[in-house]
């Protein structure tokens, strides 16, 4: 099961990274500047698992990427309770309605 | 057997990647989140390559199984307000922004290209139980106990201020003396709320954010 170089999925992660931040920068949706994040966890985390292979010795990486799939669940819950509480605000979801405290 | 792995890592790549181009280029966010479930499916399909068995598990679980659920839900509930309609202000700055940023990463991601495919990285097989349950597992309740206990420390606030915060500050009629409502505010004052405490000890908190 070495068949698969480990820079392959460092290249796919950090490609996949790039599409989630340029998202984040373009779209001004907030459900999908959240999605924008939840994609750039998930490259974070493929880059953490393809170094772990690299030294499987421990399991570091993996329990890292553990911890970063708890916290990105956790992110999730709030991030989306506070668009709902947003939206009853405002009654959109559009980022640069955001402005409650810039005047 | 490597002509297998190097087409299912091939098929993972190109699913994870068109899933990510969709999510962020879909103009509806219902389409954005089923491209978010493709891409997790291929990096799931990556961690099986990468011989984290438990960790697929868990990517397919907690993400396809829980967060694009909790996404497609938020969605629905805001019906068609959650597609934004076009925008007002010129997007020029914010796609120039962008551009630059993706100039100037997909340049260091060449650099790195040009580094990394020089490595001829044909991994020795991993030690047995390598990414297994037994593994990752022992580890994590052993070595990285603490860390773990403060991740369901942090699960749980967060649930308890996803539910405040969702929940707003509308007054429940059931909780509230009618004759506390009807002396202190009239009847539609309680939408501007800032004097009003929400039932609950901890609805009160995210009163500020709401």
């Amino acid at each position: 099961m070495s068949a698969v170089p480990v820079p392959y999925f460092l290249v796919l992660a950090a490609v996949l990274f790039l599409i989630g931040a340029g998202g984040f920068l373009l779209r001004r949706n907030l459900l999908v500047l959240l999605m924008s994040i939840e994609l750039m966890l998930n490259a974070v985390n493929l880059t953490l698992v393809a170094f772990n292979r690299l030294h499987p010795q421990s399991h570091g990486g993996q329990i890292f990427a553990f911890f970063v799939v708890a916290v990105a669940a956790a992110e999730a819950a709030v991030g989306l309770a506070i668009v709902l509480s947003f939206f009853r605000l405002r009654n959109t979801v559009r980022a640069d309605e955001a402005n409650t405290l810039k005047n | 057997m490597g002509k297998f792995e190097i087409a299912l890592f091939a098929l993972c790549a190109a699913i994870g990647i068109a899933g990510a181009l969709v999510t962020v280029g879909a103009r509806r966010p219902i389409r954005s989140a089923l491209g978010l479930l493709a891409t997790i499916l291929g990096v799931a399909g990556c961690y099986l390559l990468l011989e984290a068995q438990f960790l697929a598990a868990i990517q397919l679980i907690v993400y396809a199984g829980a967060v694009v659920v909790l996404f497609i839900f938020v969605v629905m509930l805001l019906g068609s307000a959650s597609t934004s309609p076009r925008d007002a202000k010129s997007a020029i700055p914010r796609y120039i922004g962008a551009g630059l940023f993706l100039a100037g990463s997909s340049a260091a991601l060449l650099l790195i290209l040009r580094v990394g495919t020089k490595v001829e990285a044909l991994l020795p097989p991993a030690p047995a139980g390598f990414g297994s349950v037994e593994g990752v597992g022992g580890e994590l309740f052993t070595r990285y106990v603490v860390p773990f206990e403060l991740a369901g420390a942090l699960l749980i606030v967060a649930v308890i201020g996803a539910m405040a915060v969702a929940r707003g500050k509308q007054p429940d009629p059931t909780l509230r003396p009618a004759a506390d409502a009807a002396g202190a505010a009239p009847p539609g004052a309680s939408e501007h709320g800032a004097t009003e405490p929400a039932p609950g000890g901890k609805a009160a908190e995210p009163h500020g954010g709401a």
